[in-house]
């Protein structure tokens, strides 16, 4: 394991709630991590405690098996890339990426024949003398994985790297960035909002919520067996149903799932749904389906068609529906449809059942 | 014609007045400006440059006029440069650190603007005069700083003291310190992070503090003349010696000593000018 953190905490303010708390993961060497949460999780707080931008009130943090808790973040071995990206805006593109080496008094040779090198990873090589405001965001973007890089980091601490990119090339630079761990295979920590990102990039994904790690895992494990509310509500847009236990068993609706056996009788339970696991039919005439809702709002997204359904019970359920299938179907808002919620995961307070 | 052009016209027509107005509003500004700027420049000149060049150049080459210009750059030259590493330090403590005090910090540092020159002297007398709190420990150890050049150089750079950290402060807030984290990450020490990343970003602050604060100290006259005891040829200051000649009706002498200082505020002014186009420059 490359970096282990344990139970670390830290707060800003005496009397609040930590900004982190009591945390403990591990992030695979050689593999990207990734710090997934809503923003004010506290995910980026851990890079920075991780950067030693921060130093934790309690906890320690180890990298490659050394103990860096109290470590100054210069002697961390660690490339860091900020969402700003920070580059250093009155030095030339190859002036930054050889600014960690100059610092370590390197011969200037290897500094040039370095700086070279990651000019040649990053698809940059031509454009060295620029300043970084003459550059595009991506590339500037590019630069700042070049110059955190160089230094041959034994960790690279990502916060929110893409974040201020429009969506296209964030698209691009996230394909890129796969690509380039391949080929260094550098031990990488991410943090980002974006679950598309996390669950397309990363091997091992930290999901936090109010400081706290509330499920890590990989990828599919955190997409198909979420163990929380939390994680089943964040990840997938998913839509939560109220339903009761009836019987020994949780009823949402139509849909029926076997509970525990310590359920209580009419119990609450929640269940969450992903929108494409809920199946739209017309219904048939003078049908009384349970789970019959109202198309109240029809939005037509690419490949695929957003259906908002008014359930009898007043609750709102968002459904995707491939575009051919939809033309099909042959709908239009305030048409009364079948829905038929095919998987979902049920919750009974905190526990999965 | 492109509609984003045309809603620029429509916009400005509506934000600017019907042109009697306008040249109203124009007519006024220019009559202000001239009666109270123009006006005044060129009566500095040209009394300066009643008698000739030569008187002129004469009056400037007075002992006593040379005196009071190489005090006058003794105290810039030592108030600016104390006063650059005091601002630069307390705008990176006030910028980077959040600490007890920090925003009784920030008013005080504004003090010598919202004091009077004249009581700000008046503090220094309190504290250093004769009748002053450390003013027999100085008569005893035979030290003179008031109505001596201490007293003046201190009276200077307390009135100057808040230029630089002014300048720098918002430049340094609205920067962020993402770049020096950057720096330190990639192992830079403190000081090689702050020589290498921090200056050159306030950089062009830095510059236009200096300048306003040496504007400042050259041109200073209320504290610096209650401490100074207009002893002539030796705590005689530009202004003050201005003052003086002019009180002996001297005044082709008096606006010859002026004419400098006019000078230095043109040159400031223009250098000012070239700083604002060389921070917006990419």
């Amino acid at each position: 394991m490359s970096v282990i953190v344990e139970q670390v905490t830290k707060r800003f303010t005496a009397t609040g709630t930590p900004a982190v708390s009591d945390v403990s993961f591990h992030a695979p060497s050689g593999a990207i991590t990734t710090l997934l949460g809503p923003s004010g999780a506290g995910k980026s707080t851990l890079l920075r405690l991780i950067a030693g931008l921060e130093l934790p009130d309690s906890g320690s943090v180890r990298i490659e098996g050394v103990d860096c808790t109290h470590l100054p973040v210069q002697q961390r071995g660690i490339g860091v890339v900020f969402q700003s990206y920070a580059l250093f805006k009155h030095m030339t593109v190859r002036q930054n990426i050889a600014f960690g080496l100059e610092t370590r008094r390197q011969p200037r040779a290897d500094v040039e024949a370095r700086v070279d090198e990651m000019l040649h990873l990053i698809q940059l090589e031509d454009l060295g003398k620029r300043y970084p405001s003459q550059l595009s965001g991506g590339q500037r973007q590019r630069v700042a994985f070049a110059r955190a890089l160089a230094i041959r980091p034994k960790l690279l601490l990502l916060d929110e790297p893409f974040g201020a990119l429009d969506s296209r090339v964030r698209v691009e630079l996230r394909e890129w960035l796969q690509s380039l761990h391949e080929r260094t295979g550098v031990t990488t920590l991410l943090v980002t909002h974006d679950q598309e990102e996390a669950l397309e990039i990363s091997q091992h994904v930290v999901v936090m919520s109010d400081g706290r790690v509330a499920q890590a895992g990989r990828p599919e494990d955190i997409y198909d067996r979420p163990s929380t509310p939390f994680v089943a509500s964040f990840v997938g847009g998913t839509s939560m149903l109220r339903g009761h236990v009836r019987s020994g068993r949780a009823e949402v609706g139509s849909l029926v799932v076997a509970s525990a056996g310590t359920a209580r009788e009419g119990a609450e339970v929640h269940a969450f749904v992903r929108p494409h696991d809920i199946k739209i039919a017309k219904p048939a005439h003078g049908s009384t389906e349970p789970t019959t809702g109202r198309v109240e709002r029809l939005k037509s997204v690419g490949g695929y068609v957003k259906v908002l359904l008014k359930l009898p019970t007043g609750e709102t359920v968002s459904v995707e529906v491939p575009r051919a299938e939809f033309d099909d179907l042959g709908v239009v808002e305030g048409d009364c449809v079948q829905a038929d919620v095919r998987m979902a995961r049920v919750f009974l307070g905190d526990y999965a059942i | 014609m492109h509609p984003t052009t045309l809603v620029a016209r429509r916009e400005r027509r509506i934000l600017s007045s019907a042109a009697p107005v306008r040249w109203l509003l124009i007519g006024v500004a220019l009559a202000f400006l001239g009666f109270f700027l123009v006006v005044p420049l060129v009566a500095v000149f040209s009394y300066a440059l009643q008698k000739g060049v030569g008187a002129y150049l004469a009056a400037i080459q007075e002992p006593e006029s040379l005196a009071a210009i190489r005090l006058t750059l003794l105290a810039a030259g030592i108030a600016v440069p104390l006063n650059l590493a005091f601002g630069l330090a307390a705008a990176w403590l006030i910028a980077r650190f959040r600490f007890r005090g920090r925003e009784l910090l920030l008013t005080l540092i504004d003090l010598p603007f919202s004091v009077s020159p004249v009581i700000a002297g008046l503090i220094f007398v309190l504290l250093f005069g004769r009748q002053g709190w450390l003013g027999p420990w100085l008569v005893e150890h035979d030290i003179h700083i008031i109505f001596a050049v201490p007293g003046i150089v201190l009276a200077t750079l307390f009135i100057t003291f808040p230029f630089v950290l002014r300048e720098v402060l918002p430049i340094m807030q609205a920067q962020g310190s993402d770049e020096e984290e950057a720096a330190l990450s990639l192992g830079a020490s403190g000081w090689r992070t702050f020589v290498h990343v921090t200056l050159p970003k306030v950089k062009w602050g830095v510059l236009y503090g200096v300048l306003l604060c040496n504007a400042r100290a050259m041109g200073e006259f209320g504290a610096v003349s209650v401490v100074s005891g207009h002893v002539r040829g030796s705590t005689n200051t530009l202004p003050l010696h201005a003052e003086i000649l002019y009180n002996e009706y001297n005044l082709a002498g008096a606006f010859a000593v002026a004419s400098l200082l006019t000078v230095l505020a043109l040159v400031t002014l223009a250098i000012k000018k070239y700083i604002e186009w060389r921070a917006e420059a990419p």
